[in-house]
């Protein structure tokens, strides 16, 4: 039993804890509980800490689950997950804070499924096998999908159910892909696997390889989500009570990138490189489109879901660039888009709890009653279109950089949406907090209380932290990053030098493998 | 054949659990005649007590063939045994509330659910085409009575008859192909069968393939398999629904046994010209199900719906024609029974005195009023859905894997969207309990009495026990099925 095996269980004690305990308590311990995971969890950063910056999985657990078919619980946290770990135990406490108050019905239940929530993330990210990455996969879904649909708006019941046949849709096939790989393989262990087709003992067709990593692909994609399957998206995050909007937005999508950097690119190099013309070219549709589609919500948080869709076409064009820089600054704009991205969840919520509508026109002048929140609002608007200093600005960088390295035009694209970025988002903080404050706003709008800045205040201070210091995160991911695009690279040559053998066991040449 | 064949005490032994359970059934009769009205309790406890000796039983016995290769006790044997007296132990203490509910808590009730299984049990272990019809039998004529228990209850007469009318017509079918099959190749025995294909003395494979074809008809309508499936929603919907829980389960389950005997094994040497025929059943039997489950708003009609959809996937194992093959399509009956009794318990409970309350919309508000019971409904409902960590996701894991081994990637990839089509029709009922305001149907729910509280919550456990641990059961099937 480690540390990572701690915080990976630690949230579903709490889920059985809230449950059984009185639902007078359920804030409490849900707040206690969430709190004490992300202080455990600060501890998952000692093997970073020293002057070597470590690769390869730290906190390794590997034992035996089902004997057969050989299924392993088998977790470990890389210089990639170590981040998206930390966000989610960063995220929960915050998330049960800005619910403290909002949440008034079914309260046990409510931040029950925020723990399961918490656990299903933590388990996708750590997972190192396949069928267990699955499960939690699924499981993570369970949660969310009663958020949305039990204290959600008026829609919840349409956005919920349709963000859950989504991401099935999707997962059904990457199930079928992974079981394929075990039939060939004998194993579900994902660095098991992925040491077979480094030496070469495992190759596919041209063929199998695309269809095996379409059928990854589709499901990331469709939780990215990527242009053309992010209709889910905007309906979900406009009807999920804030706490969900934030959690979907800042872990949840980080699924999708996590699997395609994780699984895609080193599984399947060969399609990845040879699919990235595509992708590449979806990720710019869907930045651009993303941004435009913002420019003209009426309502804010459809907004700034459009926004994230944008800010993950970066993420995807980042991962599809295959540099090292291109990687690098995808990674970052994951946890930047999480952190500035939920910032603006909470704070549309909290302008929601004040005047109960979210549509723009409903407001204006928010600056004269309220300006302490009006400053927060500017601080993390800025950071989200990527102002030098705060941390989007450091993740779009370098998913540039990448992106003109591997295909100029696609910088060129890409960089129309950075413009967009500031056009929507500056335009929305305009009518929002200037102009004369109606009699509504200022009667109805009051500045921050003290709980709520003791949520915002961490996002704010990561912003900084990550525009001014990148040094901070920038090794750990960067290190990671070098050994994943290494593997690709052996990996890439395994299937090309070896043309696989046609006709074994339907287009796979399974070489001491078994 | 032996004309002056003597069973050995060996014979005796291996044919225990069905001896008991006779026994137990017959006794039942008895005391229902000869007691004062008000003593009922004892009965559903012998019912109990005589399906636990049997498990315990079944799980003992030496395997081997009994009464001259006309019964195979071998390990599928035992589970198929296993499983239906499980079943039948769930149902019997998931029907007391039900039953008095309705003023007719009579003793006939629990010997008829023992003759079925007894049925069950017969057709698990028959290695003899004529015994396969005598089980058959027993467990239909027994499953037809109850289909009609509540006898002053229209629908249940409907129900009844229905299942009577097709079902028979059913048999029919099974008995005309084994006729057949005995005139194609001199013998009833299934070894024989196929000893006779393997050597290659089979006169005519034409003659085998309509033989073939009848059984597979008669073993379809059982199934509730896509073209025959038309019987089921309204039989399901019709019948008292502890019984429905029930017949989705014992009786599928026992003709499962016998498609994998009479196909996978006897016929197993013709497989080419069979296969094809499971092939293009399974994909229509999940579509049909499924499609059509998407439109209900009765939940009895949307779980019959949902019940031929799930048999559609037992076909795909099937399909796959190998022991993994069989050994998914056990261990996904196997999860798939808890499950679906689970929820017909449940459905039983909130139904109420003359199952008024069977809309889904009568479940709003169910999570407000009864969590406990809406958490056990959910995990039945994930587990019918295929969501990890529950015996049903588990089964189809297994199912596609047995599947992918015999390369029916297309068949594999159509049944991983249909559980995706199917999410929808299951996740309705969860927003109805969840996300609805409680209306009238769900104020003044009794609660329910102990021993349903833990038949249900023993098979929510058990549904959850087959996701995290599948081990035991899968080894078993695993072993059963080599």
């Amino acid at each position: 039993m480690n540390l990572l095996d701690l915080v990976l269980f630690l949230p579903l004690i709490g889920f059985l804890a809230i449950l059984i305990l009185p639902k007078e308590s359920s804030r409490m311990t849900a707040m206690l509980l969430s709190l004490a995971i992300f202080v455990i969890s600060l501890g998952l950063l000692s093997p970073y800490l020293g002057s070597e910056t470590p690769t390869g999985y730290q906190f390794v657990s590997n034992i035996s689950w089902i004997e057969s078919p050989a299924i392993r619980y088998h977790i470990g946290m890389d210089g990639l997950t170590l981040w998206l770990v930390l966000l989610s135990t960063l995220l929960t406490p915050i998330a049960v804070l800005i619910s403290w108050k909002y949440i008034d019905h079914r309260i046990k239940e409510y931040f029950a499924f925020l723990m399961l929530l918490e656990f299903g993330v933590i388990g996708v990210f750590v997972s190192l096998d396949l069928f267990l990455f699955y499960t939690f996969w699924e499981v993570s879904l369970v949660p969310m999908y009663f958020l949305i649909g039990i204290w959600g708006h008026e829609r919840r019941i349409y956005a919920a159910v349709k963000f859950f046949l989504f991401t099935m849709a999707g997962s059904v096939l990457m199930l079928a892909a992974i079981i394929y790989l075990y039939n060939v393989t004998g194993t579900f262990d994902y660095v098991s696997i992925q040491s077979m087709i480094q030496s070469g003992s495992l190759t596919f067709t041209p063929t199998t390889e695309l269809l095996l990593f379409l059928a990854f692909f589709g499901a990331f994609a469709i939780k990215v989500p990527l242009f053309p399957l992010h209709t889910w998206l905007p309906d979900a995050h406009v009807e999920a009570p804030t706490a969900g909007s934030l959690m979907l937005a800042s872990v949840m999508l980080k699924m999708g990138t996590y699997g395609l950097v994780r699984f895609c690119l080193t599984l399947f190099p060969v399609a990845a490189e040879e699919a990235a013309p595509w992708i590449g070219g979806l990720a710019i549709i869907g930045i651009v489109y993303g941004a435009l589609v913002a420019l003209v919500q009426p309502n804010m948080k459809k907004l700034v879901a459009y926004s994230s869709v944008s800010h993950l076409g970066f993420v995807v064009l980042g991962i599809f660039s295959l540099n090292q820089q291109g990687l690098d600054g995808a990674v970052y704009q994951m946890l930047n888009h999480g952190i500035s991205t939920g910032a603006l969840f909470i704070l549309v919520g909290y302008l929601y709890e004040r005047r109960h509508s979210l549509e723009i026109a409903a407001y204006g002048g928010v600056a004269t009653p309220a300006p302490n929140l009006a400053i927060i609002f500017l601080i993390t608007t800025l950071a989200s279109i990527g102002l030098p200093l705060l941390n989007n600005f450091v993740g779009e960088y370098l998913v540039l950089q990448g992106a003109a390295k591997h295909n100029f035009a696609w910088a060129i694209f890409a960089a129309l949406g950075v413009i967009l970025s500031a056009c929507y988002m500056l335009w929305l903080y305009q009518r929002t907090f200037y102009g004369k404050a109606s009699e509504a706003v200022s009667h109805h709008v009051p500045d921050l209380t003290t709980r709520e800045w003791a949520a915002i205040l961490p996002l704010v201070a990561l912003m900084f932290w990550m525009g001014i210091y990148a040094q901070t995160f920038m090794p750990a991911i960067s290190a990671q990053n070098a050994v994943i695009l290494n593997q690709m690279q052996k990996n890439r040559v395994q299937q090309v030098a070896i043309p696989a053998t046609p006709g074994l066991n339907q287009g796979v040449g399974v070489r001491n493998a078994r | 054949m032996l004309a002056n064949f003597m069973p050995t005490s060996a014979d005796y032994l291996r044919f225990m659990p069905e001896i008991i359970l006779t026994i137990a059934g017959t006794l039942i009769m008895l005391l229902e005649a000869m007691m004062k009205p008000g003593r009922k309790p004892i009965v559903q406890w012998l019912a109990a007590g005589a399906l636990i000796l049997g498990i315990f039983h079944a799980l003992n016995t030496s395997e081997g063939m009994a009464f001259n290769g006309m019964l195979a006790v071998d390990g599928m044997a035992v589970f198929f045994r296993v499983l239906v007296m499980v079943a039948g132990l769930l149902v019997l203490f998931g029907s007391g509330d039900y039953l008095k509910r309705e003023n007719a808590d009579a003793s006939e009730y629990y010997a008829l659910v023992l003759f079925s299984i007894v049925g069950q049990c017969i057709m698990a272990s028959a290695n003899e085409l004529i015994m396969i019809f005598i089980g058959l039998e027993i467990s239909s004529i027994a499953t037809y009575i109850l289909a009609g228990f509540l006898r002053d209850d229209s629908r249940n007469n409907e129900a009844a008859l229905k299942y009577f009318l097709l079902g028979s017509f059913a048999t029919a079918f099974l008995l005309y192909g084994v006729a057949w099959m005995y005139g194609a190749t001199g013998s009833t025995n299934l070894s024989q069968i196929h000893l006779t294909l393997l050597s290659g003395a089979a006169p005519n494979l034409s003659l085998i393939g309509i033989a073939a074809a009848l059984i597979f008809v008669g073993l379809a309508f059982k199934l509730s398999a896509a073209p025959f499936q038309g019987w089921a929603p309204d039989v399901y919907q019709g019948a008292p629904a502890p019984v429905s829980g029930f017949m989705t389960v014992g009786p599928k389950a026992a003709a499962f046994a016998v498609l994998i005997r009479v196909f996978t094994l006897a016929l197993g040497p013709t497989s080419d010209s069979w296969l094809p025929i499971i092939w293009a059943c399974a994909l229509a039997t999940m579509l049909v199900g499924n499609l059509a489950a998407l439109l209900q708003t009765n939940i009895k009609r949307m779980l019959a719906y949902s019940s031929i959809a799930h048999a559609g996937y037992v076909l795909v194992a099937i399909a796959a024609n190998s022991g993994t093959g069989s050994a998914a399509a056990m261990f996904y009956l196997a999860a798939y029974a808890f499950t679906n009794i689970g929820a017909f318990m449940i459905v039983a409970h909130i139904a109420r005195k003359g199952e008024k309350y069977v809309a889904i919309e009568d479940l709003a508000g169910l999570s407000q009023k009864q969590p406990a019971l809406a958490a056990m409904l959910t995990i039945f409902l994930l587990s019918l859905i295929g969501v990890p960590l529950t015996g049903g996701f588990f089964g189809k894991f297994y199912i596609f894997k047995a599947a992918l081994d015999s390369n029916l990637v297309w068949l594999t990839v159509l049944a991983a969207l249909n559980s995706a089509i199917a999410a929808y029709y299951y996740l309705r009922i969860l927003v109805v309990m969840y996300m609805k305001e409680p209306g009238e149907s769900t104020d003044n729910m009794p609660v329910a009495s102990p021993l349903l509280q833990v038949a249900i919550f023993g098979s929510a456990i058990m549904t959850l026990v087959l996701g995290i641990m599948p081990g035991w059961v899968l080894d078993a099937a695993i072993r059963a099925s080599n």
